[in-house]
């Protein structure tokens, strides 16, 4: 390092003349430090810093640095990491999965108190941490002063100060004069680069960067693209987990080691003989096989209500089980007779007319029955049709059919005087 | 590099800690030692490398876990690890904001104890999981299974408290580094240290009104971490604590449990700053003194391990509940006793060496007496875990426990990638926070004038 003599400050800056940064001032101590800064500071001065090693205490009310805001946002981080850990917590365990563990609540304060403390602490340091730098701007790797050999020494053991040229009264020899009278050992002028390209990243490592951090992307579009799309490969199994192991498919046949696991070989298992499911029992013989006694019901069974909304139900099953073949009106003539009529099916049967008499003088149970099992070259629906349904499509066949026979006195008053 | 002179001036005085602590990663070579070290070092993590493998292609079942004591050594190493992870940021963060000068010659490697100390700690409850590449399961995130972490869960705090503490415990650790980075920055002679430390030393050149937001930044670090601290440990005895398991179920488990981490953290950071200041010539930066502080809080520290010890003991006898009392006396006399009578020699007894003052400040002495605490410590959490485990509620649900190979093969790896990641760290980065140092001499004050 060369020591110059305070007379002699280079005009021209190490390197090449660049545009004049500012001027750079080193001082022994930090007690000379602070005073040349409130000198500094009381000329009038903006743009211009001191450097130190470690913090010189006594050194901001001397340059009159005014309070950072930092305390303030990691106040409000903390409040934002409180709260929005309480709404995660409240959100996840108590509204749109509520956990219930043991009987406690599905929310509540003292449950979760890590949790929360927890997320505020996180919250709050880390905005700490990244406030110190964005406030500070950095990082920001390359500083003119950096150019300097003397200004090494700030984090070692100099002190400096130093006015930039950017300053709205900076006259490069009154600012020498100000920091040479305040005490300084030296006053060196900092140039800027002539070639201020010097200093940026080289075109093929900014290339480079680009072109990895593009490339890095990939695999992770392949996930996405995975994630939407079907594919006819297994997927690929990194850890095996729990995906391979021996299980048995209903109505599959397990082996293992050459010997079946029961010895019809069969996976699924016949209920002990004699044993009833629960609720399969089916004693009532007037509601699921429509008999009284051994003769047909010829009343509706007690489970089923009859009232409209009763009625509109086997309405509706009707035309979705019924009308198909017998027509809405009853008459036989739906679509698939239609149907089987256009191609001229040799063994398609006419559905019988539920208005033909043989059909109306059945009693409820006897309808039923046919719903159930069918008739001759009508398939039963009972697999599909539920009991309950298949007396409500029996009292709609009823309406139905009396809507075919009705007498002036079966239409409403009101509205007999549409009939004509 | 001092010229024995009668009044020094401030700037050499500044720049001598900067030569002492340079001096460690500047010179060429590091001593023999650091390469015996380095090398034991690599082989156990190499060690760990295997037996996670082995674990992770066959699975627990390589451990000797069973049904009863499903927590067995992984949760003892991982409580053990946290326990060591706490003396660096109380260091950093509480003898700071109780303005302790003398932390600043042992804070930076105790901070970065602690933070390899908490990854050495996540390494086993994950691996426990079984599955550990599910481990993400427990962070909160939207997932085609519709699955959120139960946060009501003791287990769920853990992963908050541990992870938060290991992400402020990093960023409290670079913050203070980043002066000091820029020092090495600023003496670097070769490109590549240039290039390296000049992008970790961030551009730091030494402003004021740099200097005073980071101050500002941390101090409120340090106040954060402060808390935060203390509840890591509570955090981690809730575990226990929360469930309803005889010699578990105590309210004196927070408290006790932050002491004994206190307690073995201080053993830890003296088991390696005694030999480490001995190898790089920090003599005159962490002195006698200081040294003679950790051993006095290691000492108040294991007194209240003691007394916990007691208290536990007492309230068993005094509650007048059966399986309590059956708990602590299958401590002391049941087939794990042995386990009990370390623990209390090691954390109970031992310590007390502490109070003579030869004790504290022979160096082989101290790093004796820790290195028993350090054991004694982690026989601690095996005598919770393995007695209250083994013997629950159901008699006919008791085993016995008896560790594999690849459960020691574990314990020793994560001891190989503790060492290597501290023995690089004292390499390659400021093990002494010199800007802190700096500022805590006379010197670094305005009244002083040069002599
Ligand atoms: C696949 C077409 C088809 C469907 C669907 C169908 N039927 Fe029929 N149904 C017939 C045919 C064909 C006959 C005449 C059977 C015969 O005489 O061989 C018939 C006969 C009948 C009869 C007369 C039985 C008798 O005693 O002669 C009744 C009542 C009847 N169906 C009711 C219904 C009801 C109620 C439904 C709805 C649940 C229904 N059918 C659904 C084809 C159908």
């Amino acid at each position: 390092m060369t020591t110059e003599n305070q007379s002699d400050i280079p005009e021209t800056g190490p390197g090449g003349e660049g545009p004049l940064h500012g001027v750079l001032a080193e001082y022994e101590t930090p007690g000379e430090l602070i005073e040349a800064a409130k000198a500094v500071r009381d000329a009038g001065y903006t743009k211009w810093d001191c450097h130190s090693p470690f913090p010189v205490h006594g050194l901001d009310p001397a340059m009159g640095i005014r309070p950072t805001v930092l305390p303030l946002l990691v106040f409000a981080a903390g409040i934002a990491g409180l709260g929005g850990s309480i709404l995660l917590v409240w959100w996840m365990n108590a509204h749109n999965w509520p956990w219930i563990v043991a009987g406690m609540p599905a929310f509540s304060l003292p449950a979760n108190i890590p949790i929360l403390f927890e997320s505020t602490i996180l919250l709050a340091g880390i905005t700490a941490f990244f406030g110190v730098w964005a406030l500070n701007r950095l990082p920001k790797l390359w500083n003119p002063l950096f150019k300097s050999d003397r200004f090494l020494k700030a984090t070692d053991n100099g002190f400096f100060i130093s006015i930039e040229a950017a300053d709205p009264q900076f006259e490069r020899d009154k600012a020498e004069t100000l920091l040479k009278d305040a005490g300084a050992t030296a006053v060196e002028a900092i140039h800027l680069d002539p070639d201020p390209t010097r200093w940026q990243i080289p075109r093929p490592i900014l290339a480079f960067i680009v072109i990895t951090a593009i490339l890095g992307l990939v695999p992770f579009a392949f996930i996405a693209k995975a994630r939407v799309t079907h594919g006819d490969q297994p997927r690929i199994h990194v850890f095996p987990d729990m995906d391979f192991q021996v299980k048995a498919d209903t109505q599959q046949r397990l082996v293992i080691d050459d010997s079946p696991v029961f010895r019809d070989g069969q996976v699924t298992r016949p209920p002990v003989e004699g044993t009833v499911p629960r609720g399969q029992l089916r004693q009532d013989d007037h509601f699921y096989r429509g008999l009284e006694g051994d003769e047909w019901a010829t009343t509706f069974p007690a489970q089923l209500d009859i009232d409209t909304s009763t009625m509109d139900r086997g309405h509706e099953q009707y035309n979705v089980y019924c009308a198909p073949c017998h027509g809405e009106d009853g008459l036989g003539g739906g679509p698939i007779h239609e149907r089987a009529l256009e191609i001229q099916s040799p063994e398609w049967l006419m559905p019988t007319s539920i208005h033909d008499q043989n059909v109306t003088r059945q009693p409820h149970g006897q309808l039923y029955n046919t719903i159930s099992h069918g008739i001759r070259t009508m398939p039963g629906y009972r697999a599909q049709i539920d009991e309950e349904d298949r007396w409500a499509i029996v009292l709609y066949l009823r309406a139905l059919q009396r809507s075919q026979k009705a007498l002036p006195d079966d239409v409403p008053p009101e509205e007999r005087a549409q009939i004509r | 590099m001092s010229s024995a002179s009668e009044a020094k001036h401030p700037a050499q005085e500044f720049n001598q800690i900067t030569e002492t602590v340079a001096d460690v990663i500047e010179r060429p070579k590091p001593p023999k030692a650091w390469y015996v070290a380095f090398g034991i070092a690599l082989a156990m993590l190499g060690l760990l490398a295997v037996s996670v493998y082995h674990l992770l292609t066959t699975g627990v079942g390589v451990w000797g876990n069973n049904n009863a004591i499903a927590w067995a050594w992984p949760i003892t190493n991982f409580v053990f690890w946290v326990g060591i992870g706490h003396a660096g940021t109380l260091i950093s963060a509480i003898l700071f904001l109780m303005r302790q000068s003398w932390r600043t010659s042992i804070n930076r490697s105790a901070e970065a104890m602690t933070i390899f100390a908490v990854m050495c700690a996540g390494l086993f409850p994950i691996l426990h999981t079984g599955r550990p590449w599910m481990a993400y399961w427990m962070i909160p995130h939207p997932n085609e299974m519709l699955m959120w972490p139960q946060f009501r869960s003791p287990l769920m705090w853990d992963v908050f408290a541990v992870t938060t503490y290991a992400t402020v415990s990093m960023l409290f650790w670079y913050l203070g580094m980043v002066p000091d980075l820029a020092t090495v920055r600023d003496r670097a002679k070769s490109k590549v240290r240039q290039i390296v430390y000049g992008i970790l030393a961030l551009g730091w050149n030494g402003s004021a009104r740099q200097w005073h937001r980071y101050e500002r930044g941390y101090l409120l670090l340090a106040a954060l971490a402060t808390p935060l601290v203390l509840s890591v440990h509570s955090v981690v005895s809730f575990d226990f604590a929360v469930s309803k398991i005889p010699g578990w179920h105590t309210t004196i488990f927070p408290p006790y449990f932050v002491a004994g981490a206190i307690f073995s953290g201080f053993a830890m950071v003296l088991t390696l700053m005694v030999p480490a200041r001995w190898l790089f010539g920090l003599k005159d930066i962490i002195k006698e003194s200081h040294i003679d502080v950790m051993c006095k809080i290691t000492l108040a520290t294991g007194l209240m391990v003691g007394f916990s010890y007691g208290a536990e003991i007492f309230i068993a006898w005094y509650s007048g509940n059966l399986f309590e009392q059956y708990a602590f006396l299958n401590r002391a006399v049941g087939p794990m006793a042995w386990g009990f009578w370390i623990m209390v020699t090691c954390n109970v007894l031992l310590p007390n060496l502490f109070w003579f003052k030869k004790f504290r400040t022979n160096p082989f002495l101290i790093v004796g007496v820790c290195l028993f605490v350090n054991v004694g410590m982690w026989f601690e959490r095996f005598v919770i875990i393995m007695t209250s485990l083994s013997r629950p509620w159901i008699p006919a649900a008791w085993a016995d426990f008896t560790p594999t190979f690849w459960d020691a093969a574990t314990l020793i790896g994560s001891f190989g990638l503790f060492f290597t990641l501290f023995l690089l760290f004292i390499r390659f980065a400021p093990m002494v926070a010199m800007a802190e140092y700096k500022a805590t001499l006379p010197a670094a004050h305005a009244g002083h004038q040069k002599g």
